[in-house]
């Protein structure tokens, strides 16, 4: 059930019931996980602000998202079609994000305009006649 | 990327590479994703439905929390444990965080085991993550308690934005049920691997099909989803 071709640089060892890879690739992998794990973890730990804050959780937690999606739930090794028929769509959440942006930002700027306490002494909004 | 497994012993066409790949996959009247067995696919596309929900879930927390004029309780001291003395910030969050990744961990090597028909090392490494989900379950639990107790409610709470409980209760509610929906699954699989059931191909008793060692990686594409949510709940709710 090996099969030798001039396209294999390593031939793969296939079997009917599915593809399987040498138990060290998982160790590596479950190991990279928990210094992802860490490193997220120290980002509070060490109260990092702003910016680098933020940008540091994304990457740990997509590099963590990537590695689970690739090795553990075997998606390096599928179809072309298979990976971009599952990866592709939930991209499209983006779209859904940065509407959701939008919309956010617009509240909290109206709540600021229309909400204001009384305490503050709030300009005159003009009212329509 | 390698060469997709080639089962049959017929010499067939030289396949497209790269993206000529996905266009040959869907052209023509034929099955799209070649010699992946039916279930894989399946559950994939289950768990985009399933990514959906809980995208959704998390863009409008976010779009909430954006747009509340009160500050958001700040969540390394929501979720903060007492310790010696000591307040450690999202202790429990990370012990489970590791609880969780262990459980992929095994998940991972289950499958592998599988596939290989070792009944007893497959047996013993589902468990394990069976008991593995069940006591991040219970943690959850745990944590629900706490905070409840201590006064956060989906309307109000004694720190800030008054939308922060019902976020919190909605998006983690929903993951553990995942998740103890998970351990039971993988209870099942796990006696029917004991049992020679997947050997033998015996009809499963849910739905009267026959079963096979794909089961066990179907199992583990529902479980490391689990992971998944979790790492992105980790990141935008617990982090942020």
């Amino acid at each position: 059930m090996t099969q030798h071709d001039s396209h294999h640089t390593a031939p793969a060892v296939v079997h009917a019931q599915g593809q399987q890879h040498p138990l060290g690739i998982y160790f590596k992998i479950w190991g990279l996980l928990f210094v992802l794990s860490i490193a997220s973890y120290m980002v509070d730990y060490f109260h990092f602000q702003g910016l680098l804050r933020w940008s540091l959780i994304i990457t740990f937690m997509l590099l963590k998202a990537g590695l689970i999606v690739a090795v553990f739930m075997h998606m390096l090794w599928e179809r072309l079609a298979l990976l971009y028929a599952i990866v592709v769509p939930p991209l499209l959440l983006l779209v859904l994000l940065g509407i959701g942006a939008l919309e956010g930002d617009y509240t909290f700027l109206t709540r600021g305009q229309f909400f204001t306490p009384a305490a503050t002494p709030a300009p005159a909004v003009a009212k329509p006649q | 990327m390698t060469q997709p497994a080639i089962t049959g012993h017929a010499t067939s066409l030289p396949q497209p590479e790269g993206l000529r790949s996905i266009v040959s996959d869907f052209s023509s009247d034929q099955r799209a994703f070649k010699n992946v067995p039916w279930g894989k696919p399946m559950m994939w596309i289950f768990l985009v439905s399933d990514t959906f929900i809980f995208g959704s879930f998390l863009i409008s927390y976010m779009t909430v929390r954006m747009s509340t004029t009160v500050p958001w309780p700040n969540p390394s001291q929501v979720f903060s444990l007492q310790m010696f003395g000591k307040d450690v910030p999202l202790l429990l969050i990370a012990i489970m965080t590791f609880v969780l990744i262990s459980s992929s961990g095994t998940m991972a090597l289950a499958v592998n085991y599988g596939y290989r028909r070792d009944r007893k090392t497959t047996f013993w490494l589902l468990i394990a993550t069976a008991v593995l989900g069940a006591t991040f379950v219970g943690m959850q639990a745990f944590e629900w308690t706490k905070l409840i107790h201590e006064g956060v409610r989906p309307w109000s709470n004694p720190w800030g934005a008054a939308q922060f409980g019902s976020s919190f209760f909605m998006i983690t509610g929903f993951h553990g049920t995942h998740v103890s929906i998970g351990v039971i699954f993988l209870v099942i699989v796990a006696v029917k691997v004991w049992r020679g059931d997947l050997d033998h191909q015996r009809p499963g008793f849910l739905t009267g099909r026959r079963g096979n060692y794909e089961i066990v990686e179907t199992m583990g594409l529902y479980w490391h989803f689990v992971d998944l949510v979790w790492v992105f709940i980790f990141a935008f709710f617990y982090l942020w």
